[in-house]
């Protein structure tokens, strides 16, 4: 079964975000999402610099199997994409909720994020995908 | 739920990932998927393929039979166990089914079909079996394991009854060799070399749990689509099927032409597509870019027209994107795949991709 860390807020479409002590927010996909898609071959993380808006298509993913785009959970400015996943996209199947994120944002408004699902009712969305 | 072979509860049990392929429930991936294929590429792997189909066909007239439903010719096969790899066509010459068929003896044949094509492969063996009086029997009894690999012969015939796996061991390149009810043929869909074996049904679990202590990695259906795909080898479903001749899709070589006066079904059918010039043709494709070619993206080719890829993947081996696709004739070894909206440039080579180990192109 996949990991969902109570600490962290998750998007239906298997993104997670963190809220970090300086206030901006750290982005990736879920255990789930990473188990389902495979070994990622190829990451494109966005740029710093780049405003996103919540829902925006963001990053890219792409698997064996599959490509899958990253949505951003929140409005904001992209403040650094995960530079490792150039050489090693493995890391998101290894660590997915550490050495695996795949950007920070610092948000333009915090409520965004505490909007989001939190970790029982993202675990409550997986059984509904599945059964 | 979907059918499941006589190997579902070892591969639930072992935590592989289930999908349905065909109406199969099918292991994708044990665990990391490009591992299972380096296994394969380096050492051994094993693969459940005890969903294809296994059908026996017997009768005196056997042989004539099959030299009108198949577009090789099975008078090639002179050796009990001898292996031909064939199209079976419809009359207007798309692939119904590509197939292995051994000749076992003078009045017996050994067909392994697709498990997504059984049900009309069946049906169009039977329908013109009746003419030549053969009988058409598919082994729901037998489960088949692909082990594939440098070392898998090896690691497999120390499981197989010692005269048997001496016998095995002795067969050459697409020869297959019986013993009671099990069938070992030097076969596979991966570019490497291992075998194929067909096995009772209930014998094929304790069999898989040996090999595995024999120390024969588990591999999915994804491995085995990534090693297919690098050894040039083609899908049905996605690289040929009813709407496509054998000519347009890389399959000429499995064509006989000769002798002259053999009529199989569809012969008429690409003999006129031959005269007035085959308009398509089936490559392979190597993207220069870090993205990954997938089925039914649009190519171009520049001054020359469109195609489609038919079978894109994420190349282990060579690291990067490598995939066939269905271009117009005239292309020559550059082209642009369209990918999310960017048209990326690939190169344009003759597969294989890779054999026993080694990268065959040059990017």
């Amino acid at each position: 079964m996949s990991n969902v860390p109570a600490d962290l807020r998750f998007l239906k479409s298997h993104e997670w975000a963190r809220l970090e002590a300086d206030g901006t927010i750290t982005v990736g996909i879920s255990d789930h999402a990473q188990q389902a898609l495979g070994d990622l071959v190829f990451v494109e993380a966005p740029e710093a610099g780049r405003r996103v808006a919540a829902g925006e298509a963001c990053a890219v993913v792409e698997s064996v199997k599959a490509a899958s785009d990253v949505y951003s959970p929140v409005s904001g400015e992209v403040i650094a994409g995960n530079a490792d996943l150039g050489g090693q996209p493995e890391l998101i199947n290894q660590a997915p909720y550490g050495a695996g994120w795949i950007m920070r944002i610092r948000p333009d408004d915090k409520a965004q994020f505490a909007a989001l699902l939190d970790a029982k009712a993202y675990e409550a969305a997986l059984a509904a995908e599945t059964h | 739920m979907g059918l499941r072979t006589p190997l579902h509860d070892v591969h639930v049990a072992a935590g592989a990932r289930m999908v349905d392929f065909g109406g199969w429930d099918m292991p994708v991936n044990y665990g990391s998927q490009i591992e299972e294929h380096h296994a394969v590429r380096r050492d051994a792997g094993m693969f459940d393929v005890s969903h294809m189909c296994v059908v026996d066909l017997r009768g005196a007239r056997v042989r004539d039979f099959l030299r009108r439903l198949l577009a090789n010719d099975v008078a090639k096969l002179t050796q009990s166990g001898k292996a031909l790899y064939s199209c079976m066509l419809r009359e207007n010459g798309g692939v119904i089914d590509d197939l292995i068929v051994y000749y076992m003896d003078d009045q017996w044949y050994r067909m392994v079909v697709n498990a997504g094509t059984r049900d009309k492969d069946l049906e169009w063996l039977r329908a013109h079996a009746g003419g030549y009086e053969v009988s058409v029997e598919p082994r729901f009894d037998l489960a088949m394991i692909a082990v594939q690999g440098p070392s898998a012969r090896q690691r497999a015939a120390t499981l197989l009854e010692p005269a048997f796996a001496a016998r095995a061991l002795e067969l050459g390149n697409f020869f297959g060799a019986a013993h009671d009810t099990w069938f070992v043929a030097r076969t596979g869909y991966t570019g490497e070399d291992g075998w194929e074996i067909m096995l009772p049904a209930d014998r094929a679990a304790a069999f898989w749990a040996q090999l595995r202590e024999a120390g024969v990695q588990p591999c999915g259906l994804g491995a085995r689509d990534t090693l297919r795909l690098e050894a040039g080898m083609n899908l049905y479903g996605s690289d040929m099927d009813e709407t496509t001749s054998p000519l347009e899709s890389g399959l000429g070589w499995t064509i006989a032409w000769d002798p002259q006066d053999r009529d199989f079904i569809g012969r008429g059918a690409l003999a006129a597509q031959k005269a007035s010039g085959v308009p398509r043709k089936l490559v392979g494709l190597i993207l220069a870019d870090r993205a990954v070619l997938r089925s039914h993206q649009k190519v171009v080719v520049p001054a020359v027209g469109e195609g489609e890829v038919t079978s894109g993947t994420f190349s282990p081996t060579l690291e990067r994107s490598i995939g066939l696709a269905r271009v117009p004739s005239q292309t020559t070894d550059r082209c642009e795949v369209e990918i999310r909206g960017r048209l990326l440039p690939a190169t344009v080579v003759r597969p294989p991709f890779v054999r026993h180990g080694k990268i065959a192109v040059a990017p």
